[in-house]
């Protein structure tokens, strides 16, 4: 079969940008904090279980989708104001246990605002697969690829042209000469949670129709979009995207040359290597200005 | 204070006397309640089992006592919440035979809860109707364990029958990582030479996976291939369902009871058009022929549960139907609640119709289904048509 290893092209792809967008979340936390949120992925199932709702109540698409990155916005926002940013000059091994804490506070609220069922979102325009050098894809796929381009081409311009974004990175840089040249360093945490929470809400809007979703979805998105961020270099947006394509290439290539069920033992088996062999990714930057 | 102490207690002789008296001359009202214990999943990640469950033993025991209760008695029901936990499971079961000193149980929701409570119930000898999936439960069989789902072996066999019915021999499997889907794909496995199936692939996906493209890509190389069965349930089987629609198989594609509702036809959309599956007839009772003995039962429970609970009918609370009324039938005809009398007549069950099947129990089969208790059915236009 010639056309097969175009298939798993197609489908490792598809999957590659959704951890990439997963991946750009943490990124961003990472930069300003210095966190490894692992909310991230709670942030993906919010957006995808508030655009079902909102569908189900007979909101057009684009409005639902709308409020949906709106709620998980806020919720972002506010995890950050009650939790994260109460204790900011806590360590960042604590930080980080906040946000399990709060990933799993997360997912038991979804239990009881929604329900602990699967739910499907109508993809954004219709699902007749697409012919492409003999492998086929479905649409959906064709606007995660797009959306996940047009974002990084967003955050580019977001970090390099704008007030807010460059207090960002400078931030990220060094956070003690961020603030000495008058940064307020807290409001870009604020700031971050929220882009943060928002990206991952396009992220779950974007692959509910091809994934679906439910409570517990953000769980294995949140590890897969870590190990995309990790194989990458944890706050290179270049390196989330790059990390996430090349994880769900491999998977998808794993899984139809190796054997389907190591499928998911790759994306921990690349945590592992890389953090044994290159701790800093493959785009990380080299930390020796740290020194 | 001695005289005083000992008067309190010549009293309290008296009054106690005096009650046994007042019970011995025969008020049916003040008898003991039949004790029925369970414990279910009704939260965690089997909740989708044991939460329909709960609210089906519930409605029927309040129903039975409305009537005026069993021998003149009433039930009393002690559930307890497992979350699934076989390890909890074993706890409740322990605090109902032992505290709550239970005359049955029905209950289990998952076959690692049954399974704890098994070596307990055996020892206690207590009459045990488990409401979970996996063959091991009655096979070998245990003197006191019963059960009232059909198992996934019935599942796979009633899906081969219909494959030597269109003359398809090559199948490819493709399964997920959960207890269920491995238990099937072994059961399946190990049934298909009987009915002359070879299987050409053996594919499997994680729990979570969102993409099975390249399991089926792979199933579509394999020589041969005339049809594909997924044993799963939850979202993978709808996702494998989309995906093969996608890489377009052009096969025959076969799913298992695991994804029988409603559900499952609106997560894969018009990907689920032709998809067979076999289910039990509580789930197009609607669509049964008249003549079908399980008709009237499966549309009575549905009525009764869609009323109370405004939510739709699953299997699951049928299984727990069944065991309560496969209980209190034994219980009748025991003419009391003495436990290896009812637990004689649990395995005596002749020509009982539930909305299982209609159970025939013997010394060796503690389950008493047969494949007629699976309806064959094929996705069409979005709703069940059962194929003949």
């Amino acid at each position: 079969m010639g056309g097969q290893w175009v298939q798993f092209l197609a489908g490792g792809l598809t999957a590659g940008a959704i951890y990439a967008l997963v991946a750009l979340g943490f990124s961003i936390i990472f930069n300003a904090s210095r966190v490894i949120n692992f909310a991230q992925g709670e942030f993906v199932m919010i957006g995808a279980m508030s655009a079902v709702s909102l569908v189900a109540t007979g909101t057009p698409m684009p409005v639902a989708i709308a409020g949906a990155v709106l709620i998980a916005g806020v919720v972002g926002l506010m995890l950050e104001r009650f939790a994260i940013g109460r204790a900011r000059n806590a360590d960042v091994v604590t930080l980080i246990i906040i946000t399990i804490g709060a990933s799993i506070f997360l997912r038991g609220l979804a239990q009881l605002v929604w329900d602990k069922r699967i739910h499907a979102l109508p993809p954004l325009s219709g699902d007749e697969p697409i012919e492409l050098f003999g492998a086929t894809i479905v649409p959906q796929s064709l606007w995660v690829l797009g959306v996940t381009i047009a974002i990084v081409v967003a955050l580019s311009w977001f970090f390099n042209r704008t007030l807010l974004g460059k207090a960002m990175l400078a931030t990220s840089y060094n956070r003690f000469a961020a603030q000495l040249v008058g940064i307020d360093v807290r409001t870009v945490l604020f700031a971050s949670f929220g882009l943060a929470a928002a990206l991952g809400a396009i992220a779950g809007v974007l692959i509910a129709p091809i994934t679906f979703t439910s409570y517990d979805a953000g769980i294995m998105l949140g590890l897969k979009g870590f190990a995309a961020a990790i194989l990458g270099g944890l706050g290179s947006f270049p390196g989330a995207i790059v990390g996430g394509l090349v994880l769900g290439l491999l998977e998808s290539l794993g899984a139809g040359y190796l054997s389907s069920a190591y499928k998911d033992v790759i994306a921990f088996v690349i945590i592992l290597a890389v953090l044994f062999v290159r701790p800093d990714g493959i785009l990380g930057a080299l930390k020796s200005e740290r020194v | 204070m001695k005289f005083t102490g000992s008067a309190r207690t010549a009293f309290g002789l008296a009054a106690t006397v005096l009650a046994s008296a007042l019970i011995g001359s025969g008020t049916v009202a003040a008898q003991e309640p039949i004790r029925i214990g369970s414990f279910l999943a009704v939260t965690g990640p089997a909740s989708f089992l044991g939460d329909p469950e709960q609210k089906t033993l519930e409605m029927y025991v309040e129903r039975i006592n409305a009537a005026g209760g069993i021998l003149g008695r009433k039930l009393q029901l002690f559930a307890y919440d497992s979350g699934g936990d076989a390890e909890k499971a074993r706890t409740f079961a322990k605090r109902l035979i032992e505290q709550d000193k239970v005359d049955l149980i029905v209950g289990g929701s998952t076959t690692g809860e049954t399974m704890a409570a098994v070596p307990l119930v055996e020892q206690a000898q207590v009459p045990f109707i488990s409401l979970a999936g996996a063959v091991v439960i009655i096979e070998p069989v245990k003197k006191w364990v019963f059960k009232t789902p059909h198992t996934d072996r019935m599942a796979c066999e009633k899906i081969f029958t219909d494959m030597n019915a269109r003359k398809l021999s090559k199948l490819a499997l493709i399964s997920g990582a959960g207890g269920f889907d491995r238990s099937m794909r072994g059961e399946c496995l190990k049934v298909a030479p009987k009915y002359g199936v070879e299987v050409v692939a053996d594919e499997s996906y994680g729990a979570a996976d969102t993409d099975m493209t390249a399991q089926l890509t792979k199933i579509k190389g394999a020589p041969g291939v005339q049809a594909v069965l997924n044993a799963g349930f939850g979202q993978g089987p709808a996702i494998v369902t989309k995906n093969f629609a996608q890489i377009g198989l052009g096969l025959p594609l076969y799913q298992s009871h695991g994804v029988a509702s409603k559900e499952f036809i609106k997560l894969a959309g018009n990907a689920a058009e032709g998809v067979r599956l076999p289910a039990a007839a509580l789930l197009v009772g609607d669509i049964l022929p008249d003549g079908n003995p399980q008709k009237p039962v499966v549309v009575a429970y549905r009525k009764d549960y869609e009323a109370r609970h405004k939510s739709d009918v699953s299997t699951f609370g049928g299984h727990a139907y069944d065991g309560l009324m496969i209980a209190i039938e034994a219980i009748k005809r025991a003419g009391s609640t003495d436990r290896a009398k009812v637990r004689d007549e649990i395995e005596k069950t002749k020509g009982y119709v539930g909305t299982g099947g209609v159970v025939n129990m013997s010394p060796t089969d503690h389950m008493g289904l047969d494949l007629s208790a699976f309806q064959m059915l094929e996705i069409r236009n979005g709703n069940w048509t059962l194929v003949k």
